[in-house]
């Protein structure tokens, strides 16, 4: 059961409590919402895949937005809970349980101490969020406690969870009691599928590639293959042809970038890519879509549908003004 | 005179949240200064909703809030910041001097840059050491410099197939460009040599040794002189 892991909880309040990783998980990182201001010197920005269900989660708790979490990819870890802490998990259906009790998603909930947590089989989605009240700790690197792997920066020494790993919690920023219970109304749960139409605005070498590529792209789906991850998903559909090469001089790419290589397969460029790329940006996807196509996994299905940068733009503030008005951000 | 523009800049979104300005459609000095001279200008002028600027060799990619500043306005302050970046005079390049051991194990690909350029491997290494380069731009991985032009002679094509591991500062050549990279990690350019210089690091208080804008001139070294500065700069 416990053996191991002492129990304070009651002696010494004031110790920020600690989980125990008993289980890894396939790719368990923590994230927040990204390294930002240091693109210039080639550092990506990384964070969370779907940053709509770890700012619900942080939200529920009462954390600030940039709080780290733990992000969980299809399968889940195990997770021994020290002492008496609010937590949420949001995102994917990775169906977490309390000591192998179901517990709720969308939901703020305590976990006792010296209790585990648990994931099993997937329902919805590929990446779960846990939030911790206080949030998950650790060195800020360049601002962010973000883990990007590819270059080693931030989270656990750049990399992913491992066997008997310890993570330290924030201070909360409230007292947790009165956020348990909390929760996302089920309208707004988003259900997640396993074919996403996603809209995209064109992207800056649009005019490289001709009318009939365009046609593809917005009238055929797309499946992601195996070779799709956080920095990006190589999808497979019918060819994007260019009208001149797609070898450009390196320019800046980001988060949503739907670039196309000679064999005019496209990639769609998400949390963890690099900062700049030499292949033509056909188009971007919007932001509003990120989540839900965060949350595909390999032979998923992707569709695309053109819209101008005014409506990508006017989606993106209804989408916040939508989260503002279910879940305002926690104020003192 | 007044170096030529390739073509008007354009701005064109990369996002909801980013425009890029271009300035040109290649790598030319005179156009990765209007690029730098312009970013400059985007650093100082604390634009509403900014978030932060990256220059490549042609082009300036501003990042902002789309809470704070919409597109067309964005649009419309870039554009007039571009007049005033234009009369501005170049900011003046801080030069660094980097020490390279070429060959040997610590270049595996100048026996193949060599031959190809009918020179033995020592005159890759002091051509390549010949000239000061401009840090046009950094990408690919955090600190890693794209550094222009090489001499006609040396420059080569990247490999077929990228390297699963480059050793930490290796120096390697690609068409014209060359490049340092400052971790292992896999890699396709043509490695020629390796430096004991650390071009990322944390534990400093500015993290990373070159900006875009600077100039690095290349130094060659022996063997063991390479792994006495690697004992000291670690």
């Amino acid at each position: 059961m416990m053996e191991g892991f002492p129990l304070y909880g009651s002696i010494m309040p004031s110790k920020p409590p600690t989980i125990h990783v008993l289980r890894p998980g396939l790719f368990t990182t923590i994230q927040d919402l990204g390294r930002y201001g240091y693109q210039r010197f080639g550092v990506s920005v990384s964070g969370a895949m779907d940053p709509w269900a770890i700012t619900v989660g942080n939200r529920l708790l009462g954390n600030p937005d940039q709080a780290a979490g733990l992000e969980v990819t299809m399968q889940g870890p195990e997770l021994l809970f020290e002492e008496a802490l609010s937590i949420a998990v949001t995102g994917a259906d990775l169906s977490p349980t309390i000591n192998g009790l179901a517990m709720p998603m969308w939901t703020v909930v305590v976990m006792p101490a010296g209790s585990r947590l648990q994931f099993g089989m997937r329902r919805g989605g590929v990446r779960a969020y846990l939030t911790v009240a206080g949030g998950i700790d650790g060195p800020l690197i360049l601002g962010s406690r973000s883990t990007h792997v590819r270059s080693g920066l931030g989270g656990l020494t750049g990399r992913a969870l491992k066997k008997w790993d310890r993570l330290d919690v924030g201070p909360a920023r409230t007292e947790g009691e009165d956020y348990v219970g909390r929760t996302l109304p089920k309208s707004h749960r988003p259900w997640y599928r396993t074919s996403v139409t996603a809209r995209v605005i064109r992207g800056p070498q649009a005019d490289r590639f001709t009318d009939d590529a365009w046609q593809r792209l917005a009238s055929s789906p797309y499946r992601l293959t195996l070779e799709s991850d956080r920095m990006g998903y190589r999808l497979q559909g019918p060819a994007l042809t260019p009208r001149t090469s797609t070898d450009i001089v390196s320019d800046a790419v980001s988060v949503g970038s739907i670039q196309v290589p000679a064999d005019g397969q496209p990639i769609l460029l998400m949390a963890d890519c690099q900062t700049t790329g030499g292949y033509a940006t056909l188009a971007t996807m919007i932001a509003a879509d990120r989540s839900l196509a965060a949350q595909l996994s390999p032979g998923d299905s992707l569709s695309f549908r053109v819209v101008t940068p005014d409506k990508a733009s006017e989606l993106f503030r209804s989408s916040h003004a939508e989260l503002e008005r279910v879940l305002p951000p926690h104020t003192i | 005179m007044k170096p030529p523009v390739d073509v008007p800049p354009r701005i064109v979104p990369l996002s909801e949240s980013a425009l890029t300005v271009e300035f040109g459609e290649t790598i030319a000095p005179h156009t990765n200064d209007l690029v730098l001279a312009f970013a400059a200008a985007v650093e100082q002028a604390a634009l509403p909703g900014f978030r932060e600027v990256v220059p490549t060799y042609r082009s300036a990619t501003i990042y902002f809030n789309p809470l704070l500043a919409d597109a067309r306005t964005m649009t419309e302050r870039l554009r007039a910041l571009m007049t005033n970046a234009h009369t501005a005079p170049p900011p003046r390049p801080v030069t660094y001097t980097i020490p390279v051991w070429y060959g040997g194990a610590a270049g595996p690909d100048l026996s193949f840059v060599a031959a190809r350029a009918g020179l033995t491997p020592e005159q890759v290494g002091t051509l390549h050491a010949s000239v000061v380069y401009r840090v046009y731009m950094l990408g690919f991985s955090p600190g890693f410099p794209y550094l222009g032009a090489v001499p006609d002679r040396i420059a080569t094509p990247r490999l077929p197939t990228p390297r699963k591991h480059v050793a930490a500062g290796s120096v390697g050549i690609a068409g014209a460009q060359t490049g340092i990279y400052p971790h292992a990690s896999p890699g396709g350019w043509r490695i020629i040599g390796r430096t004991p210089v650390v071009l990322f690091s944390l534990t400093r208080s500015a993290p990373f040794l070159l900006a875009p804008g600077d100039r690095v001139q290349f130094v060659p070294i022996e063997e063991m002189e390479f792994h006495h500065l690697l004992r000291d700069h670690s």
